[in-house]
């Protein structure tokens, strides 16, 4: 068995449910060594709720967890060290410098080195790696929000995690510091040996950090795969639009190129201004979406796809 | 080396880290001074002011109260703290590393304790000076005063911790200032407690800054002092037997609490409270 066979998180029909509301229904997945999966969806699908459960803040309702080979529910110290934790700061260790506190939070690891990864990560190679380097000797609090970011990033890779967990990487980020701290996730993930899963609600975060896009909404996974094998496999209506005798017309369809040629057959030279616009994967994650909703609350719906909007 | 004794080691260097913090910054150093320098002002007003016929100065019965009151103090000092950690994620951040909540812990004892160390001696030395009638010559009285305020550092800061689990917010921690006010006034620290109605000496014999105060005045002042006292005694062993039973207390009950506190941690908890907090100030 090769490491990129390797299971590390292996969840079957886990559920959640806060007094009579469920949460969580049946979600099942598994991530391999080395993978970076996203779990995209709504605000309020549960994203946040699965991956506290797999962090091992949060006990669940019922199913089977595991993470690392141990349900996270009983995780003891050792498999602690193994799992890093990017947690949101906000203005906890104010009075710390930065290189004081990786340094301190990395003296815990120093027992749990192995044969393969020493740990913890020497405190200035990991502020190099972050892009610290000439804030290491700065207080915490007076970094800036990105900076601050990339720090969370740091703390929960001092420990040289083998499974690393972000929930909503992104969010209250300028598009600069944004796209830093995409490209810092991105040089982790390329080296392969760090798996990663990360919760967002934003498709183009999961499209650009991810392997493996699993689309979680009201408590189920409706989706699994690359972003290419989701655009294909729920495939989005292309859009079509044209004008005939000075009518404009729109028609959504999976069929865009024949639908093309049928049109001109039936009316030749009347067809001005043809445009057809691809599906894109964010047209896939909002019929997703919505199919999955639709399917929740009006089981008669009627595929909008099948409506042709005229006018 | 083993994990735990690792743990325990970062545990300390986190508390001497914190106490550095705490000193060489002007907000913590003011609220390090307030306290002492209030006390002082005080003690200089009672200097002269003699207790009823006995012909003991209330200055100099003061004196080793406060010094007891300060002690206690450090309770509210690490039920604060603990609250604040909670809302800010510092607790979160414990949990998320290997053995972190047994150094946190640890941390937090030292920076508590040290912090209360310099705040006595900020209060103790300039009084000393201030102050006559005190029996303060050989290493009698240092000694007791060590082991009164080591017992009592063990007897409040796991009450404090759980107190700080206790409380959810650090605005709700105000609600704390009322009782210990009151617990205070009655303990004995600013005028002698026999001269209390009986029935809030029994009140006060309950809580452990009655007997901190007993035990520092029967170190600092000369045995003659007990006159005033109840029983007309300095009454060790009941000092160590209660404040050993508040000690006992706190260690079995605070790794249930904070164990349970620490259980409910999460990045939403905090991300909750985050926003409750900006909420209230925007």
């Amino acid at each position: 068995m090769t490491t990129s066979e390797t299971v590390v998180l292996d969840i079957d029909g886990l559920r959640m449910r806060y007094g009579s509301v469920d949460v969580l229904h049946d979600v099942t997945f598994q991530v391999r060594h080395g993978e970076v999966v996203a779990l995209l969806g709504p605000n309020g699908a549960g994203k946040t709720t699965t991956i506290e459960i797999l962090e091992g803040f949060r006990a669940r309702s019922a199913g089977r967890v595991e993470v690392l080979g141990a349900d996270p529910a009983h995780g003891d110290e050792p498999w602690r060290a193994r799992v890093g934790v990017v947690l949101q700061s906000w203005r906890d260790h104010g009075k710390w410098r930065v290189r004081e506190l990786l340094a301190h939070l990395g003296s815990y690891y120093a027992d749990y080195s192995t044969e393969r990864i020493t740990r913890p990560w020497a405190a200035d190679t990991l502020i190099a790696a972050v892009g610290l380097t000439e804030h290491a000797n700065k207080k915490i609090r007076m970094l800036s929000g990105g900076q601050r970011r990339r720090l969370d990033v740091a703390i929960g890779l001092v420990g040289r995690p083998e499974l690393v967990f972000l929930d909503e990487p992104g969010s209250g980020l300028d598009p600069v510091a944004r796209r830093e701290f995409h490209d810092l996730v991105q040089g982790l993930a390329d080296e392969g040996e760090t798996t990663i899963l990360l919760t967002t609600h934003d498709l183009n975060e999961a499209e650009n950090l991810a392997d493996r896009i699993l689309v979680l909404n009201h408590g189920r996974i409706v989706a699994d795969g690359t972003a290419a094998e989701l655009a294909q496999r729920i495939a989005g209506e292309d859009q079509v639009r044209w004008t005939r005798d000075g009518q404009h017309f729109r028609h959504s369809t999976t069929e865009s190129t024949a639908f093309a040629f049928d049109l001109f057959q039936q009316y030749g030279a009347a067809i001005e201004n043809l445009e057809i616009r691809r599906a894109s994967l964010e047209d896939t994650y909002l019929s997703l979406v919505h199919r999955a909703e639709s399917g929740r609350y009006e089981a008669a719906h009627v595929n909008k796809a099948e409506e042709e909007v005229a006018r | 080396m083993n994990p735990t004794a690792t743990a325990l080691r970062a545990g300390w260097s986190r508390g001497l880290i914190e106490l550095r913090q705490t000193l060489t910054n002007g907000g913590d150093l003011f609220n390090h001074f307030f306290w002492p320098v209030l006390m002082l002002a005080t003690l200089f007003f009672l200097r002269d002011v003699s207790f009823e016929q006995s012909g003991f100065m209330l200055g100099a019965l003061a004196l080793p109260s406060i010094l007891g009151m300060n002690a206690a103090m450090g309770m509210v000092t690490m039920s604060q703290i603990l609250t604040a950690d909670r809302e800010d994620g510092t607790l979160l951040r414990a949990k998320a590393t290997p053995h972190g909540m047994q150094g946190y812990l640890v941390g937090k004892v030292v920076s508590v304790s040290g912090g209360l160390l310099v705040d006595v001696a900020i209060f103790l030395i300039p009084a000393l000076f201030l102050i006559s009638g005190l029996s303060v010559g050989g290493p009698g009285p240092w000694l007791t005063l060590s082991w009164v305020l080591a017992l009592g550092l063990v007897a409040t800061l796991p009450l404090g911790a759980v107190l700080g689990s206790v409380f959810t917010s650090t605005r709700s921690q105000g609600l704390l200032t009322l009782p210990i006010l009151a617990m205070i006034a009655i303990s004995g620290i600013f005028y002698p407690i026999a001269a209390l109605p009986e029935w809030v000496q029994w009140i006060a014999q309950g809580f452990p800054i009655y007997w901190l105060g007993l035990g520092m005045r029967s170190a600092l002042l000369p045995g003659s002092a007990a006159a005033v006292e109840i029983d007309e005694s300095w009454r060790h062993l009941e000092t160590a037997g209660a404040l050993g039973a508040w000690a006992v207390l706190g260690l079995l009950v605070a790794p249930v609490v904070l164990r349970r506190m620490a259980r409910r941690e999460s990045g939403s908890t905090v991300a909750e409270r985050r926003e409750r907090a900006l909420r209230r100030v925007g």
